[in-house]
């Protein structure tokens, strides 16, 4: 907030070049806009107090609180229970980093497939689709059993049957369906004449789609991406339904001999240190490109 | 609404018949488990009220499975649960032939209402929720935990509980079956743990666990019925769990109940339980693991 020299008393022309100070006026007028600034703050200040203060003082002060604190806060059960659960948060992240490589790759590929127009592709274009009718439309849930059960029960030995496998398979089925079609509306929100521009300068389809399509596409859908990703991190431990031990199932098995939420509490925890930053970089992340989009005008 | 209340209306008025006559006869008739020994003079066939005067009317399920029954055939006294209710009635004075095997459901008999037998025998285990609205003896078995595997598996010829260190094992979540995974067995490798059996004993049929624990009598029932060529490995030791037994379920308040309940502690405290279990559930396809 420092006063802008040009727009506020400066220099009057043909003064003698004695150091510059900035006029009565602009002095005023930075000092209205600092007591504003303080004036703010202090306003963002209380009302954050009271209102979030207030929250916590009408949860506190319920009648039932220690209850509550107990059964879900216990801070020594927490204490007891962290190692276990975080031993086992690791195979969360390592099922999601694997998952989110495959879901990248499928989902690139039929969000692809899905805008091509040529006639001989119509068949992939036609299996895409169903693909992504059907995946987005089944319950994961659905899809962990049918992958995690039913595909060993085929009796094919080739294929795999452990649960890992699996269902990490049954994750990256589902949310590449919803991934192929955030990616596929980037692709088609970008304007015919960035096509029709790049083809009039030579380029191939495939070049086109390459080097000018996909760039502002991907970069357009980097929000929602990061969103699905969140979204991803907590659903891994779905798959502990099929028999995957990880850190959600360490804590229903730690709830079920103490009757105490607290270990849910703790893997929410661990799950929050993770999701926090990511949602705070997307922010950023759509911040940026926000900008960017609306420079592009002036530039 | 008015027309379930009218059907209610009968049995209500049957149960508070049978509550008031059995309050106002004889003292036996308390259905505490702890049975007074002044009883033990009131419980003989003379004294008893029976269904039938003269017979002690066993019921059991239809059809009754080995190792519980054997042919589904309990008059022949073979299976463990023939044979306990077969010497529950020579405790009670009964001979052999003044016992009447009559065949219930299992769900209908665990609700209220009057009953056509003196006791039912099918592994009805004993709790809260259930004993409102029947009675039971004490416990005759306390529930084991199993190994269920399939012919051909890694586990399926082990003999001791270190030779299942090794073995990828399930059990549903918040069962004692996974307890004792845990602390009986303590696998190498995590177990899997499932939302229900119904969960574990497909990943078991799928091969993708070597083993699954459960309690015996489910252990018996996923063998001989649900996995194909399934078999169980052992009972885990020391699993023998004091708080879910199998009793012999009777109708609520029933006058029987303190005498039957005698019976059985007597034959636990004589052994013959602990016998009866040897010849007729140890050495019946699922011995006791070495440790």
């Amino acid at each position: 907030m420092t006063p802008d020299p040009t727009s506020s008393g400066g220099p009057p022309p043909g003064a003698a070049p004695e150091a510059w100070t900035p006029s009565e006026i602009a002095l005023g007028r930075a000092a209205s806009r600092r007591s504003l600034d303080r004036r703010r703050i202090l306003v963002a200040t209380v009302s954050s107090v009271v209102v979030i203060g207030g929250l916590v003082a009408f949860v506190v002060t319920a009648p039932g609180w220690p209850v509550v604190q107990q059964t879900f806060f216990d801070l020594d059960y927490a204490r007891q229970v962290f190692p276990g659960i975080l031993s086992l948060f690791k195979v969360d992240l390592l099922l999601v980093a694997i998952a989110a490589v495959c879901i990248a790759l499928l989902s690139m590929l039929v969000a692809l497939v899905r805008t091509t127009r040529a006639p001989a592709t119509a068949p992939f274009r036609i299996i895409a689709t169903v693909y992504v009718d059907l995946f987005r439309g089944i319950p994961l849930l659905l899809v962990l059993y049918l992958i995690g059960f039913g595909v060993p029960a085929l009796g094919l030995t080739w294929l795999p049957t452990s649960t890992y496998v699996l269902g990490t398979a049954a994750i990256v089925l589902t949310y590449s369906a919803y991934v192929a079609e955030v990616i596929r509306s980037g692709i088609l929100s970008i304007h015919p004449s960035q096509r029709a521009a790049a083809r009039s300068l030579g380029l191939s389809q495939g070049q086109t789609m390459r080097h000018v399509v996909l760039p502002q596409a991907l970069r357009r859908v980097v929000p929602p991406l990061l969103n699905d990703f969140v979204s991803l991190l907590k659903d891994i431990s779905l798959v502990s339904v099929i028999g995957v031990y990880e850190a959600v199932r360490q804590a229903q098995i730690y709830n079920n001999e103490s009757y105490n939420y607290t270990p849910y509490v703790v893997a929410a925890v661990l799950f929050l240190i993770i999701t926090i930053p990511l949602t705070r970089f997307t922010d950023r992340v759509l911040a940026r490109s926000i900008a960017r989009q609306n420079a592009q005008g002036t530039a | 609404m008015r027309r379930a209340l009218l059907a209610i209306a009968p049995a209500v008025a049957l149960l508070l018949a049978a509550c008031g006559s059995s309050s106002g006869g004889s003292s036996s008739s308390s259905s505490s488990a702890s049975g007074s020994t002044s009883a033990s003079a009131t419980c003989s066939p003379g004294s008893l009220q029976t269904i039938q005067s003269g017979a002690l009317t066993v019921a059991t399920g239809d059809p009754a499975y080995p190792p519980w029954v054997v042919d589904n055939k309990p008059e022949s006294g073979k299976g463990f649960e023939a044979a306990v209710a077969y010497a529950v009635a020579k405790k009670l004075g009964y001979t052999d032939a003044q016992v009447k095997w009559i065949r219930t459901g299992f769900d209908e008999v665990i609700k209220p209402g009057p009953k056509n037998f003196d006791f039912n025998i099918q592994q009805f285990s004993i709790n809260d929720q259930r004993k409102k609205a029947v009675d039971f003896s004490s416990g005759y078995y306390d529930l084991t935990q199993a190994v269920v595997s399939y012919e051909g598996s890694p586990i399926a010829k082990a003999t001791t509980v270190a030779e299942l260190k090794n073995a990828k094992l399930g059990a549903a979540v918040g069962t004692t079956s996974l307890t004792a995974i845990q602390n009986v067995i303590a696998p190498a490798t995590q177990p899997s743990v499932f939302n229900s059996n119904a969960d574990a004993v497909t990943a078991l049929k799928n091969k993708q666990i070597d083993g699954l624990v459960v309690d015996l009598p489910t252990a018996f029932y996923l063998a001989g019925a649900e996995i194909p060529k399934g078999t169980i490995v052992g009972q885990l030791p020391n699993t023998a769990d004091q708080k879910e037994q199998l009793g012999l379920l009777l109708a609520k308040n029933s006058p029987l109940t303190s005498c039957v309940t005698q019976a059985v502690d007597a034959l636990r405290a004589d052994g013959t339980l602990a016998s009866l279990q040897d010849q007729w559930l140890a050495q019946q396809g699922a011995p006791v693991l070495g440790s």
